[in-house]
């Protein structure tokens, strides 16, 4: 059980890791919102699990964690996207054969 | 945005279940099933319905039918299996080294009225593989992707995701 539980916090930590480096290396704030939300969301109920499996107990509490990281987390990322939707970003587009193109043009109007 | 003044108003099993809900989550945050507890619980989940029902007419969207939950297990299943792909997905995206994206705005049709269906609906499109939810102007929402490969129908892809869940949610959700 013990491993078990140290191995879905593994998975958590993992995809909490990957959220924040498809931060650093998405070139427009769209693709950060994509990598980060799903990323972050599934690391977190992979840790509520692991946690679950630590202290079976705590189960209801982390239940309602759960569903609520699940109806929220995509909301705050649906906002903030259309946010930057309605404020005129345009999402990113590779520019063919120019091998510097991922220095994205609209890089400091999303930061 | 949806206008609020279109929704149905709320029926009396709409109020029960606002009542059984907001009664749930009291139970699953005290943790235990003593007499206590459950009758303090009851009296306050009344006091809560009664007091903020008329502000959550987005429940109105929910359909009150006997199979309601056998749909919900289900939608729960398929997009459980979606979340999963897509960050397997998004994990080779970032992790490759040439950083394969080529992102592209998309709108798409739904066929769920309600509030809470179109809320359900743009939530699990943000987390299936590829795609976020920007913006939902009545029964259109605007979809990013992160990759459209050349010569593929956007629309019809997105069309199919969206049809995906729409075939789940309709069966608990306006």
């Amino acid at each position: 059980m013990r491993l078990l539980a140290d191995l879905f916090l593994l998975i958590g930590a993992a995809f909490a890791l990957l959220g924040a480096l498809g931060l650093l290396r998405m070139p427009d704030t769209y693709n950060r919102i994509q990598a980060g939300t799903k990323a972050v969301t599934l690391g977190a109920l992979s840790f509520i699990l692991g946690i679950g499996l630590l202290y079976p107990g705590w189960w209801a509490k982390l239940l309602v964690i759960a569903g609520f990281i699940l109806f929220t987390n995509p909301v705050g990322s649906s906002s903030i996207a259309r946010a930057i939707h309605l404020a005129g970003t345009q999402p990113w587009q590779r520019a063919s054969s120019d091998p510097l193109a991922l220095k994205a043009p609209q890089e400091d109007k999303s930061a | 945005m949806d206008n609020i003044s279109r929704a149905p108003p709320l029926t009396l099993p709409h109020y029960l279940f606002i009542f059984a809900t907001v009664y749930l989550l009291w139970l699953l945050l005290v943790g235990e099933l003593s007499r206590q507890e459950l009758i303090l619980g009851g009296l306050v989940s009344l006091v809560v319905t009664l007091v903020s029902a008329p502000h959550l007419l987005i429940f109105g969207g929910v359909k009150l039918r006997i199979d309601a939950p056998l749909h919900l297990l289900r939608y729960l299943g398929y997009f459980f299996v979606a979340l999963i792909r897509a960050n397997l997905d998004m994990a080779r995206r970032i992790l490759s080294p040439s950083l394969p994206i080529n992102p592209r705005m998309v709108e798409v049709e739904t066929g769920l009225r309600s509030t809470l269906g179109r809320l359900m609906l743009a939530n699990s499109i943000t987390l299936t593989p590829g795609t976020l939810s920007v913006d939902v102007k009545d029964n259109h929402i605007l979809v990013h992707w992160v990759d459209v490969s050349p010569g593929v129908d956007l629309e019809a892809a997105t069309r199919e995701i969206a049809a995906g869940f729409e075939r789940h949610l309709s069966g608990f959700l306006r």
